[in-house]
């Protein structure tokens, strides 16, 4: 067991509840500051962002495989296909990549 | 007002989100047990918090034992976006919706589920939202634990492959968005440059990945609100983005 778990575990969930839970039991009115709903407008946005971004290029067991994978999810999401095609297809060509790599490359 | 206010359809709807939520916290599973977590560890985070982006960032804090402070600004920071969300789909919850169900509905108000109820013509009863989120519950639950399970049998190449499904993910989030606003394509551009400094630039790469998260999404986010702020409220409906 991972040391601590559980009180990592209250403060992983008690955290996210709250900050759900609260505004919808107590907010009754909207949000009208136009600098606070810009905020937390673009927030997710950049959180995704910063994420992602160096981080999925260390995901697979190879820089070229993720690159590959990137730039095919890239291009779907830029057409707009679902969440699942898009992850569904970078595993793909990460998979396809990775293949190659190992028995034809090597 | 009419209300929407049928289990059945509030399953219904919900199953699409579950297919998704199936991939996306298989993804998780194996990630979580990549990072060193045992299974039923990963089963529980993803039974009590219901959120990718936060759970995928709280994973290494727990696993190579970060501080609770970092753990708590981390999630306070990724989920932030929930309270508009939250307050936003308080006032779409129809009559029979008493005070003690929103405990409940608030808990699995993720980005889909607020997406689908907000959708909705009319406001969204009791029954309805919890057949809503019943589902996609599930299909998270499910998900993590086989993917959490699937991580010890699969082999390397395909456990590899699966490494890059979460970040997938994300980018199928934000490219339509940023396809759509420059301001948001700007801003998840600056929030980037500002991630890469700190994860190569000697002395400052040493900050942990939460705090990192932080900084540089708050850094963002608040420049874009004074560059670019959204127009006044009630002029459009300021109901976009999912997870």
């Amino acid at each position: 067991m991972t040391e601590n778990f559980f009180i990592y575990l209250l403060v992983i969930a008690g955290v996210t509840y709250l900050v759900r839970m609260l505004p919808m039991v107590l907010v009754k009115k909207k949000i009208t500051n136009t600098f606070i709903r810009s905020f937390l407008y673009y927030v997710p946005y950049a959180v995704l962002g910063v994420m992602t971004v160096p981080a999925i290029f260390y995901s697979t067991s190879y820089l070229a495989s993720a690159i590959v994978g990137f730039i095919v999810a890239c291009v779907l999401a830029y057409f707009e296909k679902s969440l699942l095609t898009v992850a569904a297809s970078a595993c793909g060509a990460v998979l396809v990549c990775e293949l190659i790599i190992k028995y034809v490359i090597a | 007002m009419k209300e929407e206010n049928s289990f059945i359809r509030g399953i219904k709807d919900g199953i699409p989100i579950c297919l998704g939520y199936l991939s996306v916290s298989f993804a998780f599973g194996i990630f979580s047990v990549e990072n060193g977590l045992a299974i039923w560890e990963a089963l529980l985070i993803s039974m009590t918090c219901v959120t990718s982006a936060g759970q995928l960032a709280g994973v290494p804090i727990i696993a190579t034992g970060g501080s609770f402070i970092e753990l708590a600004a981390t999630q306070l920071i990724i989920n932030l976006r929930y309270s508009l969300m939250s307050v936003s789909l308080s006032q779409k919850l129809g009559k029979s919706v008493k005070m003690a169900d929103r405990f409940l509905i608030s808990f699995v108000n993720t980005d889909e589920v607020f997406a689908v109820s907000s959708g909705k013509e009319e406001s969204v009863g009791k029954k309805y939202m919890f057949g809503l989120i019943l589902t996609p519950y599930l299909g998270w639950s499910t998900g993590t634990l086989l993917g959490a399970v699937a991580g010890n049998i699969l082999p390397a190449i395909v456990i590899s492959a699966l490494g890059i499904a979460i970040y997938g993910m994300f980018v199928a989030i934000v490219i339509p968005a940023a396809k759509r606003e420059r301001s948001v394509a700007l801003c998840v551009c600056v929030a980037i440059a500002l991630g890469c400094a700190f994860t190569y630039v000697p002395v400052i790469n040493r900050l942990s990945s939460g705090f990192v998260i932080i900084i540089c999404s708050v850094a963002a986010s608040a420049l874009f609100a004074v560059l670019s702020p959204l127009p006044p409220e009630n002029s459009t409906e300021e109901v976009e983005n999912n997870d």
